[in-house]
This record gives structure tokens, C-alpha cells and sequence, in this order.
């Protein structure tokens, strides 16, 4: 049967943030494969140091029914035409607003460290800062999931994967109308006037539950010539080697 | 091994407490400013960007190297201090209009400096109107424009459309990155170059200026 509405501020502990040391390097374009010296090593240590000692990491997460999200999505009628998650959200068995941070903190401590030219530092704080803001958006789906599994909500060919604005169609200006809907200023996440968040490392989005086969698409979407990475290929391989 | 190439040595170590005992060594041993900058340190950052581009070193190694440059340079500063630091040029930089992720900016920024480059940086959030007063007020010989953001690239092409309107094209060059931007999309708005990282765009920056 179906839960009601979950809305939750999810608490979350520095200790919970498990970071891949190897999505950190490849932030950096240090290859896995090679060698690098033992200064890189420490760097990677210190700057760890320092997120464990300035990261106040904070998720928010919302259900949202599908015609509420259909306005969400429309944002400022600025999307492109056709995109993947205009076709995934409508097929989804439910879908839920999110936002997470690691606080302000932590983005000060790194431009302070560039000021104090601690350049090697601070690119390697930012690495990880950003690793760990996707670890804490993994933690808030985590969350969602869980929530959904108490309920047998979630089977073996459940798919979950989060889409957020600024990609794959999904124009920037759509933060507007998900920050009136979902109210990110609850875990001090505001939106700024060029749809950019405060704190900076914060990211926020639409997380998509339904049969694995509806996240499944062929990027060869108008602006998907555009896309340097191409992550879509690994996330939609990634949930179906689950 | 002389003293610059002790500071070249060690700059390349990433070792600033030790280039900045070997620029006071060679500050004392009546050497030139000039010779050390251009034969210690610039040499020793050079071979730091050849190293990258070869892949036996990474991103942090040259930032720790242009830590040890910037150590060296502080030393020298009061000496150039009638005729200011020698430059090859002068660049202005800046994250466009609505953006505020400036680690790339800030990365090409140090690797220009570390070059021989004046830097002006304008931060991050820069309208196209800044980018082009502060280049002419500064008779800046090349603009270079950071965005991380699909949204934010358009400004960058609003920048270059001034500087046609202004007449400026030629005189003022243009270079553009950051993660979404493209070569292709750099040729699309008129650009000069197009540096596809730090490195990258300091090599372009010394084409786009007749250094290379």
C-alpha cells in the first residue's frame, strides 16, 4: 500500500561519508593506473583532515507526486525539447525533490587556502569536497529507498537514480521552481539569482524510483553532442549490473 | 649544480622552503632578478608544464611547483619594484557573468603567473562589460573566460561580440574553458583558443601573444 508523503531532514554523520579515494584522483586527472609521488599522497591526507574538520554535510529529501513534479520539471519553460527525464519521470513509481550540502565552511576554508597560495591543497580539498557532497546526495537516496523498502515499495528490479538540473536537458532556471516546492533553506541551502546554489558544494535534484528498464536511453538527444563525460552510459550500466 | 639550477631543481621538487633559500642565496651572489626569474624559476616551471603534458606528473605536483614559483617571486618582488615584475604579457581572467566556480580559473590563473604572465583577475561572476573595460584599462593583450555552467557559456560569446563592436578584435585575443566548453563551441562564437586545461592554456596563451 502506498506510505504516505515523506518529507525528512536527513541527519548525517561525518563518519557515514565514505569517500573513493579514486573519484578524488580522477577529480585531479591523476590516472588509477599510474604512479604518483608521495606529496600527492599526503595532500590527499590533509585534505581529508580538513574535510572531516570543516564539512557540515545536511540532505533534505521530499516525495513529490507526478503531476506536481510535471510543473516542477517544466521550470521556466526553458528545458530542451526532448530529453531523457522527460520521458523517465512520467513511467516512475515515485519520484522525490532532493538537496544536500556539505555547508559553507568548507568552500571558505578552500578559498582561504588558495589566498595563502596552498594551491596543491586547496584543488585537492575541492576534489574531495566534491566527492563528498555526491557521497551525501547517495546518502539522502539512500535514505528515500530505505524508507520505501520498509513499506516493500522496492523489488529486485527497482531502479533509482537521480537527475538534477543543469543537465541532460534539464535547463538550470528549473532550480526555481524545485527550491519553491522543496524549501532547501531548511538545511541552509539557498538559491542565488543565477540558479546557482549556496554553499557552493551543495547539489540538489529529483531522485527517480521505478522499473530499472525506464532510466535506460540512448544518448543521442540533440545536446548529448555537447556532453564531454557521457556518465550516463556508466550510470545506466552501473544499474543493471546491480 | 649552480644556484639557479638548484631553484630550478627544487621549484620542480615542489620544494618552496628550499627555493626560497636558493633565490636569497642567488639574491646575495649579485645574480639578477631577471636571470632569476627567467633562468630559475620560469626555467624550472617550464620543464614542470613539459612533465604534465607527458604525463609523468600530475595536477598537484604543478601546483605544489607553482607554490615554490610564487615563493621564489616573492623574494624578488621589492627588487623589480621601480619597473614592476618583467611580464610577457598581460591577461585578463575571470568566471563569466552567473558563475561562481572559479578552481579552474584559479589554476590557470597561478600557471600564467607561473609563466611570466601579469594576471588581472576579476574573480568569478564577471559581466562582459568588466571583462572589456578592464582589459582596455589595463591594455591587457588577452582576455580568458572561465565557465562551468552550459547556462553561463552564452556570455562568453556577449564578451567577444563587444569586442567586435568595439573594434577591438585582434588587438584584444580571446581564450575560453572550463568543463562544458568545447573547441567547437569556442570556434562557433569567434575565440581565439580554446584551453582544454591549465596547461593547455597557458601554451595557447603564449601562441595567442607571440610567444611560441
Amino acid at each position: 500500500m502506498k506510505m504516505k508523503i515523506i518529507r525528512e531532514i536527513v541527519e548525517i554523520r561525518i563518519s557515514d561519508i565514505k569517500l573513493e579515494k579514486a573519484n578524488v584522483f580522477k577529480n585531479q586527472d591523476i590516472p588509477l593506473n599510474r604512479e604518483h609521488s608521495l606529496k600527492v599522497e599526503t595532500l590527499f591526507t590533509e585534505a581529508m583532515e580538513l574535510f572531516i574538520e570543516f564539512s557540515h554535510p545536511k540532505g533534505l529529501v521530499s516525495e513529490i507526486p507526478i503531476p506536481e513534479f510535471e510543473v516542477v520539471y517544466f521550470g521556466e519553460g526553458l528545458n530542451e525539447k526532448k530529453t531523457p527525464l522527460d520521458e523517465i519521470f512520467k513511467k516512475a513509481d515515485y519520484l522525490a525533490l532532493f538537496a544536500v550540502t556539505i555547508g559553507e565552511k568548507l568552500s571558505q576554508k578552500i578559498g582561504e587556502l588558495f589566498e595563502l597560495d596552498e594551491f596543491a591543497l586547496g584543488s585537492m580539498l575541492d576534489a574531495v569536497a566534491s566527492e563528498g557532497t555526491e557521497k551525501v546526495a547517495d546518502i539522502v537516496e539512500n535514505r528515500f529507498s530505505e524508507l520505501l523498502a520498509k513499506s516493500d515499495e522496492i523489488t529486485s528490479s527497482t531502479g533509482i537514480l537521480r537527475y538534477c538540473p543543469g543537465y541532460c536537458g534539464w535547463h538550470m532556471s528549473g532550480q526555481k521552481k524545485l527550491f519553491e516546492f522543496l524549501h532547501p533553506e531548511d538545511i541552509g541551502v539557498t538559491l542565488l539569482d543565477s540558479y546557482l546554489m549556496k554553499p557552493l558544494k551543495s547539489i540538489s535534484g529529483v531522485i527517480v524510483i521505478g522499473e530499472k528498464e525506464i532510466h535506460n536511453f540512448i544518448d543521442s538527444y540533440a545536446f548529448c553532442s555537447q556532453c564531454k563525460t557521457h556518465f550516463c552510459r556508466d550510470r545506466i550500466s552501473e544499474l543493471f549490473r546491480e | 649544480m649552480d644556484i639557479l639550477n638548484k631553484i630550478s631543481e627544487h621549484l620542480q621538487l615542489g620544494d618552496d622552503e628550499k627555493v626560497r633559500i636558493f633565490t636569497k642565496e642567488a639574491i646575495k651572489a649579485k645574480i639578477s632578478p631577471k636571470e632569476i626569474l627567467n633562468n630559475g624559476l620560469i626555467f624550472g616551471m617550464d620543464i614542470i608544464g613539459k612533465k604534465y603534458k607527458a604525463h609523468e606528473i600530475f595536477l598537484p605536483d604543478v601546483l605544489l611547483a607553482a607554490k615554490a614559483m610564487y615563493a621564489g617571486m616573492d623574494l624578488l618582488r621589492p627588487m623589480f619594484i621601480k619597473g614592476g615584475i618583467p611580464t610577457i604579457g598581460k591577461v585578463v581572467i575571470g568566471t563569466v557573468q552567473g558563475d561562481l566556480h572559479d578552481i579552474g580559473k584559479n589554476l590557470v590563473g597561478i600557471m600564467l603567473k607561473g609563466a611570466g604572465f601579469e594576471v588581472i583577475d576579476l574573480g568569478n561572476d564577471v559581466s562582459p562589460s568588466e571583462f572589456i573595460e578592464i582589459a582596455k584599462k589595463e591594455d591587457a593583450s588577452v582576455i580568458g573566460m572561465s565557465a562551468l555552467l552550459t547556462t553561463t557559456m552564452p556570455f562568453m560569446k556577449i564578451v567577444i561580440d563587444l569586442l567586435k563592436e568595439e573594434r577591438l578584435i585582434g588587438k584584444i585575443k580571446t581564450i575560453i574553458g572550463g568543463a562544458p566548453v568545447t573547441e567547437e563551441f569556442a570556434r562557433e562564437i569567434g575565440a581565439d583558443a580554446f584551453g582544454y586545461d591549465s596547461i593547455n592554456a597557458i601554451e595557447k596563451v603564449k601562441g595567442l601573444t607571440g610567444m611560441t
